[in-house]
């Protein structure tokens, strides 16, 4: 705000003198006293700011201080000392994962790139899904009907990871002597998708199955359960304008792409800016429970890389580096999708 | 005319019949691993190991389900995954309503930094080793100030989320504010028009959050088994988790000399730790329905 003359004087046409605006006095005063006002307006709203205490220290305790460890990544790693005191060691971490040219650099990289792929293709498979579900269940105009279906493709959302991947281990695992393999590796293996020496061997041991296994049980997870966002769009649409398209001799293709999909549009874009913006933070606990050295070579992400070399090896300030890079790619790409989908729909998802 | 008309309805024909049978194909895929586990858990060793079970149980046995059963352990774990979802739930729900009724206040001072101090915590997260050296930390402080079970540092320091208090934040700001000032001319505190108004307006959401906490509390695994150490507090997942590890190894199974087969109990595990979703899940469903719609958010 510019601020005018009259902000600070007034002209007094009786007594023909200048005046001290007493505004701007209580703005001076307001000024030169700001914290002591702060902390009035605090103690008259004590019960306000007292609310907020316990979420700050939540958040303070356990996600900020977190972040303060992260710092060790510049730090020469020491159990002993905490990460004020320990010395600095520069990005000598960073160096030695991006251009270290040794099996462990390779093996970072081969995380970075696993990371990115895994979210990728969860994105080119997983995202389609709930959209194409939803447009099904359309479709079905008997209430009934369309409630039994939808709660049959919600069921496995209701299963924790651990028991989904319990339940994925068991039904595509490996065969022994005494026992048989898994049946969905059994039914794959009778339908000739795979050989019956693949199957036998568990294709949660085989490194090219993994990225498949992976996004199957996310479309079996979560596409029933993801689809209700789109299908409220698509309920939404007013049946005028289906009766509109139809009078205009629009088949059903036609109608799907000139009626259904721009009014869905929106959400589409929405749920895909999200999606886009959490490439990199991928659920390190589904890959963690599914993976094993057997399949490193496709199924080894950051996290997990992290969680090898900080929590279970020794290497702690080689893991905090590790993320330190993941964390900052992936606020860039949260940080980018949210600007782009401020200006592109004007509603801003956080 | 008629032969548009007869096009278009050929048309809406063949796509209903697409979406029918794509539809049912993909119901009974998510369907028929739950039944093949009930069955598993239910047939002769025979049967499971060689792979003869498909649909429907053969030679039914209830070994593998008494075996568990019996299993001081499994009730163990079961009693803390539910001590853990009933006290995490209700301590976040307690921390992220007050915070929220704070931050839905336009007169509350240095909001904005306030909001970003919560939304920055959604963009970077500090990551697995990070948050193991200061979930450690705290668990030593819990120890040294004579809280020894662990369970209590799963509930108090996990599972809090920005988003679900940005939830809450949104339902309270939705309040019009004639009702609030209405009640404050009525006499009520801050804290009266909290519990006696904000909260009854925005039950529904409240319900939304509450489940989201829930569920996390009884999904939790990662973090439960790294910080507790004394197998007797270990959640049901954790349980389940353990379990798989020790059935599916190869000289276990090798010394395996029961009627029924080790996948059975496993099998009968996770019917186990299902069964009671599903039941609550026609209660809970409505909310659960709602989450979605609420994800993206206006500011």
């Amino acid at each position: 705000m510019k601020a005018k003359a009259a902000d600070f004087l007034i002209y007094d046409e009786a007594t023909k003198t200048y005046h001290e605006n007493p505004e701007q006095a209580v703005r001076d005063d307001v000024e030169k006293h700001y914290w002591l006002h702060v902390g009035r307006t605090i103690l008259k709203d004590w019960r306000l700011y007292l609310m907020l205490i316990p979420m700050i220290l939540v958040f303070l305790f356990w996600r900020y201080f977190p972040m303060y460890e992260l710092l060790g990544c510049f730090k020469v790693s020491d159990e002993v000392l905490p990460v004020a005191d320990q010395l600095f060691s520069g990005f000598s971490y960073f160096k030695r994962l991006l251009v270290g040219g040794d099996t462990l650099s390779l093996e970072f990289w081969r995380s970075m790139r696993n990371t990115f792929l895994l979210s990728f293709y969860g994105l080119c498979f997983g995202f389609p899904m709930p959209i194409i579900l939803a447009l099904f269940f359309n479709e079905i105009k008997s209430d009934i009907a369309r409630s039994f279906y939808q709660v049959l493709t919600y069921l496995p959302k209701f299963m924790s990871t651990v028991v989904m991947t319990s339940l994925v281990t068991m039904l595509v695992k490996q065969g022994s002597l005494t026992t048989g393999m898994g049946i969905v590796s059994q039914a794959l293996a009778n339908l000739g998708l795979i050989s019956r020496e693949v199957a036998n061997a568990g294709l949660l041991n085989n490194p090219s199955f993994f990225r498949a296994i992976y996004q199957i049980s996310g479309i079996w997870e979560a596409a029933g359960y993801d689809s209700i966002v789109f299908f409220a769009a698509i309920i939404a649409i007013s049946p005028t304008s289906y009766e509109a398209a139809q009078i205009d001799g629009a088949g059903k293709m036609a109608q799907l792409k000139y009626v259904v999909l721009p009014s869905i549009l929106s959400t589409i874009v929405i749920m895909l800016i999200t999606r886009i913006g959490s490439l990199l933070n991928i659920g390190y606990e589904k890959v963690l429970l599914l993976y094993n050295p057997n399949t490193y070579v496709t199924a080894d992400v950051v996290s997990t890389f992290a969680n090898r070399y900080g929590l279970m090896g020794a290497a702690k300030g080689l893991a905090l580096a590790a993320e330190m890079m993941n964390n900052v790619v992936g606020m860039l790409l949260v940080i980018g999708a949210n600007t782009i989908a401020r200006k592109a729909s004007d509603v801003s998802l956080y | 005319m008629g032969k548009n008309k007869r096009k278009l309805e050929i048309s809406e024909l063949i796509f209903k019949i697409i979406s029918y049978t794509l539809l049912t194909v993909f119901a009974l895929c998510c369907l028929y691993p739950f039944v093949y586990a009930v069955s598993a858990s239910l047939s002769g060793r025979q049967a499971v190991e060689y792979g003869q079970v498909v649909l429907f149980p053969k030679d039914v046995q209830f070994d593998a389900f008494a075996r568990m059963f019996n299993d001081n352990m499994f009730w163990n774990a079961y009693s803390n995954t539910l001590f853990i979802t009933f006290f995490g739930t209700i301590w976040a729900l307690l921390v992220a309503i007050l915070g929220a009724y704070a931050l839905s206040k336009k007169r509350l001072l240095f909001r904005k930094f306030f909001n970003f101090f919560l939304v920055f915590t959604m963009w970077f997260s500090a990551g697995i080793v990070p948050q193991y050296l200061n979930y450690l930390a705290t668990k030593d402080v819990f120890n040294s100030i004579g809280i020894m079970d662990d369970k209590w540092l799963v509930v108090i320091a996990m599972g809090m989320a920005a988003m679900n208090i940005i939830l809450l934040r949104n339902a309270f700001e939705g309040v019009p504010s004639e009702i609030e000032e209405a009640s404050i001319v009525d006499g009520a505190s801050e804290f009266q028009v909290l519990t006696q108004v904000f909260i009854p307006m925005c039950k529904s959401t409240i319900a939304t959050v509450a489940l989201f906490f829930a569920i996390s509390r009884w999904n939790g695994y990662f973090w439960a088994r790294q910080m507790i150490s004394n197998t007797n507090e270990h959640p049901l997942q954790v349980f389940i988790r353990l379990r798989l590890e020790e059935f599916t190894d190869s000289e276990f199974m090798a010394g395996w000399n029961e009627t029924y087969a080790s996948d059975s109990v496993i099998y009968a595990l996770i019917v186990c730790s299902i069964v009671p979703i599903l039941i609550i899940y026609p209660f809970i469903q409505k909310y659960f329905a709602k989450g979605t719609n609420v994800g993206g958010v206006k500011e």
